[in-house]
């Protein structure tokens, strides 16, 4: 299949972004909308109590999907920081500063929730368990990621150096994900989630799971564009703003 | 580069602070330990690695900003970026020169203070030989730090923030390798695991650092 990778690229382009965001995310807004909401209500109102935790089971829809985007948003964040340093793309490096502060909030709703379930179940808010401590971990690379940028007055200069941490940044949390887990074993169970059938969840909480795990990345994407819409628009004021102080002088 | 290697060691030896402030806070860290938790041989001699590794850690990071920044203000580290050598090569030779100079006299006065804290005997051999292999990953993870915050105009309480975490497997693996060293038990993976992540960080993150340089110059 031939993909035309100079239209691809063109996409990053802040103006023709601006454009197709501007009708595309009303209608990604929408669709998030129903589709986390319908899944959280499914999960919360539709789907029986596990016969030994009760309902406290049901927190796993908001923290499961949660946990998944705290990873995969940095994950996001090092694949455009790399285009960033390879491409330019000034679209790419706001993207990720956009998505930082989403990522951060994600890996706190992770630890909150967690924290509410495991003090009913494991008799505990906090355990130094491998995961728990690597969330932590994470939480303060994103708050280090995000006071890097404000730190810097150069929107450039900001994006080059972000991107660097972004980087070297990955290597270390995964290096310190498997540090963690030589360090301490673990209260928390394996996955809940996972293609391999065998392992899973009841169906009965694997489609509402399913649906609220697509509400939260439909929620991410429209979050994102939405705030880097707003860092476009923020440059193009401050652009303006510098013009006319150059007009006054 | 060695003739550069030496001018960042007589410098920290004569502008005075860098070679005996980082082994004073030592000191006081270690010091303060017992008034916090209390003078119990027992416990103290059960967080002896932990302290002494962290107290390691934050000395070595008091003195990072001294890496790059003085030489950024007064403009030499433009003329070095000009250099015939690589900017990598001197972003090392920076990080060995922090090395000798905070690194390896943490590591020689480690030993007294873990007397301080009642280290477990069989644990000294270990606590020497595991310093002596993380602390250079300190100095190469902390130029990196330094180099990002190079710039700015009050980046050492950010540069804390961006390198701490980074230090974190470093100090997982040297505290592990003491605490089984107390115990008597096998040390070979956590040193091993400590030994890779200290090469993999002189050979790698000089270019990181260097590339961050590169654009705090431009």
């Amino acid at each position: 299949m031939a993909i035309n990778w100079n239209a691809f690229w063109e996409w990053a382009n802040p103006r023709k972004f601006m454009r197709w965001t501007d009708r595309a995310l009303p209608l990604i807004s929408v669709l998030a909308a129903v589709i986390f909401v319908s899944g959280l209500v499914w999960g919360f109102f539709f789907t029986p109590d596990d016969y030994r935790q009760g309902s406290t089971v049901k927190i796993f829809y908001i923290h499961v999907p949660s946990a998944m985007m705290a990873i995969n948003i940095w994950a996001m964040m090092l694949v455009a920081s790399l285009i960033w340093i390879v491409r330019r793309h000034h679209v790419s490096a706001l993207a990720a500063k956009s998505a930082a502060a989403i990522g951060m909030t994600m890996t706190l709703i992770a630890l909150i929730t967690g924290a509410v379930w495991g003090k009913p179940m494991w008799g505990t808010y906090w355990e130094w368990d491998p995961r728990l401590t690597s969330f932590l971990i994470l939480l303060l690379f994103y708050i280090g990621y995000m006071a890097l940028w404000e730190a810097i007055d150069n929107p450039d200069t900001a994006a080059d150096l972000t991107s660097v941490l972004c980087l070297v940044g990955s290597v270390f949390a995964i290096l310190s994900r498997y540090a963690v887990l030589f360090w301490n074993q673990g209260l928390h169970q394996g996955a809940s989630l996972s293609l391999d059938a065998a392992e899973n969840v009841d169906d009965v909480y694997w489609y509402p799971a399913l649906v609220a795990i697509a509400g939260f990345i439909l929620l991410f994407v429209s979050l994102v564009l939405l705030r880097t819409r707003t860092e476009i628009r923020a440059r193009r004021l401050h652009a303006l703003e510098m013009r006319e102080r150059v007009k006054d002088a | 580069m060695i003739r550069l290697l030496w001018r960042d060691i007589t410098l920290a030896f004569r502008s005075g602070g860098g070679f005996g402030l980082g082994l004073g806070f030592f000191l006081i860290l270690v010091t303060l330990v017992p008034f916090g938790v209390g003078p119990d041989g027992e416990m103290l001699s059960a967080i002896a690695p932990g302290i002494l590794w962290v107290g390691a850690l934050l000395a070595c990071l008091l003195s990072l900003d001294r890496i790059f920044a003085l030489d950024f203000e007064d403009g030499s580290l433009d003329l070095l970026a000009t250099a015939p050598i690589p900017l990598e090569g001197v972003v090392a030779m920076k990080a060995l020169a922090h090395w000798i100079t905070t690194g390896l006299p943490l590591v020689l006065a480690a030993p007294a203070l873990g007397f301080l804290l009642h280290l477990d005997s069989a644990a000294y051999r270990w606590l020497i030989v595991t310093l002596l292999i993380g602390t250079p990953a300190l100095s190469f993870i902390g130029s990196f730090g330094a180099a990002l915050t190079v710039g700015l105009k009050r980046g050492g309480l950010l540069m804390s923030l961006l390198v701490l975490p980074l230090y974190i497997p470093t100090l997982i693996f040297g505290a592990e390798v003491v605490r089984r060293g107390a115990g008597g038990f096998l040390v070979a993976t956590p040193l091993a695991m400590q030994a890779g992540i200290t090469l993999g960080a002189i050979a790698l993150l000089p270019f990181a650092a260097a590339a961050a340089i590169r654009v705090a110059l431009r």
